[in-house]
């Protein structure tokens, strides 16, 4: 067990241990705190906290930590993170005001509160929740095997330290709701930015520089007829398909939109959208970490190929240096799983239990259950990470990237247009959920040397030529599974549409989507786990 | 399926709110990056370098600023005039004094 590592990655965790429960006090004094950041919009955030709220949303500690594993054992394709990250922004650049927009007016707090609202049907709506909820989970439990990662680098043993991390985690969120983790993001933020600036100064100089890197990436990569540091060209649809469909995805994630919800307004998100890409570019360096550990040498301990990135900075850096970067990946986790717990949370209690539970709840009764469910969810993915394999959790957050796709029509689509019938919706939903599930099942995961090593949900990239095609080529399983569910709900549409079943009435105006901040429609939304009604408590927030 | 017996989530809104459009021909130039960055075959390739560093690698970098030139373009030709925006951080100021006269 290395002393210095542990000592300091404890003296930081305890500092933003102490910052999360601060963050409580923080909002009771906001008269007091004249900081325009926190105190102007008091539940909203300006550019600035957006830019850490929703980097920290975004770029997990999982993916520090996964994306160079997986250029280390596969090379170029684990670079896709970079594309994916670049073309989200643009991708979302509209959308993304639109639903602040609407959901301030309508006091929308989740997308499943939208969907409802929008296409009159609780039963779209119960299904975009749990799909949400579904999709979550195994995520929240891949933040920790990003803290295992560091612990089993460090020489930890036991349970014991990842159980007390989380127990950390479910108080303070418990205690101080959204801000928690966006004090604690700013924290974990610079930690990262150090620990890559200083990566990508000094690991090159060690290694013999850049040219060196990628001569050992090549060297590895071609062995045996390989592509080298490049794609083959029967990658190269996949890779773009990946890129795609995980961009489409990330911002139907409930904890994106829950990040989302948070700005103070529209152009505090237009502006995040062109600052957030600070990150994609950090993530491309954190990506060559693992071609570095190529050219390092660097053996995974044991078989866990998630270790890779904290063996190499061992190896390169001095032990307090190492403990600053393992710090960073630790705490990146919390971030995100406290941001990602209290949206599912919320899911759970706006969208099943207030809808199908305890339609007259109260919104102190409300707000009990969001807290406990948020610790609910936490608690299933501690249980999950010990007693399931870590790749398990790999597995289905794959799942849950073609899964959380599945509600693009409703939620993405739902907010340019109403031409969808709630019906073709729901069938569009189903056939692509069944598609989808049908597709990775049928995943072989490969060794190395092309033999199968599991039958089933072995990744979400799947062989055309398993259609007959003639043609190495592979596309992401979560953007064929889109295209069946986009074709069945236009022709369930169609056909309900002709045959006169009611559309229900859409709960929202045109008006809505472009309401700005200073127009008398706009609204505060509730606190996160102090889930009131906006209808009930929210009015109040009005012009008095 | 279940028709809505309340109404939905929300309520009612209060007032009215003006008639705008996000519509834009600026917003067309939102599709440059991503079509460009999705044409795997345009940078799967290792000349020429830059530096040590192959085509691939450096290019797909160098697009992050391609994302955020766009993304900021956008943003610049379509924001509204500063008096709107001024009146955006006003009412911003003006609800957290609200919610301060509250506690």
């Amino acid at each position: 067990m290395n002393g210095v590592e542990l000592t300091i990655v404890i003296v930081l965790f305890l500092l933003v241990t102490v910052l999360g429960f601060a963050a409580s006090r923080w909002r009771r004094a906001e008269s007091l705190m004249h900081l325009d950041e926190w105190g102007l919009g008091g539940r909203s955030f300006g550019s600035w906290i957006t830019w850490f709220l929703l980097g920290g949303d975004l770029y997990t500690a999982y993916t520090f930590v996964a994306v160079p594993a997986l250029m280390f054992g596969a090379g170029a394709a684990g670079f896709f993170a970079v594309p994916y990250t670049i073309i989200i922004y643009p991708l979302v650049f509209l959308v993304v005001a639109r639903l602040w927009s609407v959901s301030h007016v309508r006091g929308f707090v989740t997308p499943a509160d939208f969907v409802r609202s929008r296409f009159d049907s609780p039963t779209m709506a119960l299904l975009v929740a749990i799909t949400g909820i579904v999709a979550t989970m195994p995520y929240i439990a891949l933040q920790l095997v990003g803290i295992e990662a560091i612990l089993k680098a460090m020489g930890v043993e036991g349970d014991l330290p990842l159980i007390v991390a989380f127990i950390i985690l479910a108080v303070y969120t418990y205690n101080s709701g959204l801000r928690a983790p966006a004090l604690i993001a700013v924290v974990k933020d610079t930690l990262i930015y150090l620990t890559i600036i200083v990566a990508v100064i000094v690991i090159p100089s060690k290694l013999g520089g850049w040219g060196a890197i990628f001569g050992a990436a090549e060297a590895k990569f071609s062995a045996n007829g390989g592509p080298g540091v490049l794609l083959p060209a029967s990658g190269q649809l996949g890779y773009a398909t990946l890129a795609l469909g995980s961009a489409l995805a990330l911002f139907l994630y409930p904890h994106s939109i829950t990040g989302v919800l948070a700005a103070s307004n529209r152009d505090v998100l237009k502006r995040n959208m062109s600052a957030l890409p600070v990150y994609s570019l950090a993530l491309g360096f954190i990506a060559l970490l693992g071609f570095m550990a190529i050219a390092a040498g660097t053996k995974p301990i044991g078989t866990d190929g998630n270790t890779i990135v904290p063996v190499l900075f061992q190896q390169m850096f001095p032990s307090w240096f190492a403990g600053i970067a393992f710090a960073a990946i630790g705490i990146g986790a919390l971030v995100p799983a406290a941001i990602m717990s209290i949206a599912a949370a919320n899911l759970f209690t706006r969208n099943i239990y207030k809808e199908y539970v305890k339609k007259d709840a109260t919104p102190q009764q409300e707000a009990k259950v969001a807290k406990i469910a948020s610790l609910v969810v936490k608690l299933g993915a501690v249980l999950a990470i010990l007693g399931l394999n870590p790749q398990f959790s790999i597995d289905l957050q794959l799942i849950g990237g073609v899964i959380i796709l599945q509600t693009l029509p409703a939620v993405a689509l739902g907010l340019y247009t109403r031409w969808f019938h709630r019906g073709g919706l729901i069938a569009g939903w189903i056939a692509g959920m069944a598609t989808g599930l049908l597709l990775v099942y049928n995943i072989p995961k490969l060794n190395p040397d092309g033999t199968v090593a599991r039958p089933h949900f072995g990744g979400s990239s799947f062989a055309l030529s398993k259609f007959g095609l003639d043609t190495k080529s592979a596309v992401y399983a979560g953007f064929l599974a889109l295209l069946v569910n986009l074709i069945v709900a236009v022709v369930a549409t169609l056909i309900l549409r002709a045959m006169r079943v009611a559309e229900g009435v859409d709960g929202t105006a045109e008006t809505d989507y472009t309401a700005e901040r200073e127009d008398p429609t706009f609204r505060d939304l509730p606190e996160p786990l102090e889930s009131a009604p906006p209808g009930a408590a929210g009015e109040v927030r009005g012009r008095t | 399926m279940a028709s809505a017996t309340r109404p939905p989530v929300g309520g009612s809104p209060t007032g009215v709110a003006p008639q705008r459009t996000d519509r834009s021909p600026w917003n067309w130039l939102l599709l440059v990056p991503i079509v460009v960055v999705l044409l795997v075959p345009l940078y799967n390739h290792v000349d020429p370098k830059l530096g040590s560093w192959p085509l691939f690698y450096w290019l797909q970098l160098a697009f992050v600023a391609l994302g955020v030139a766009t993304t900021a373009l956008v943003y610049r030709m379509t924001r509204r005039s500063s008096a709107e925006r001024q009146a955006a951080r006003d009412a911003i100021a003006r609800d957290a004094g609200d919610r301060n006269r509250e506690v």
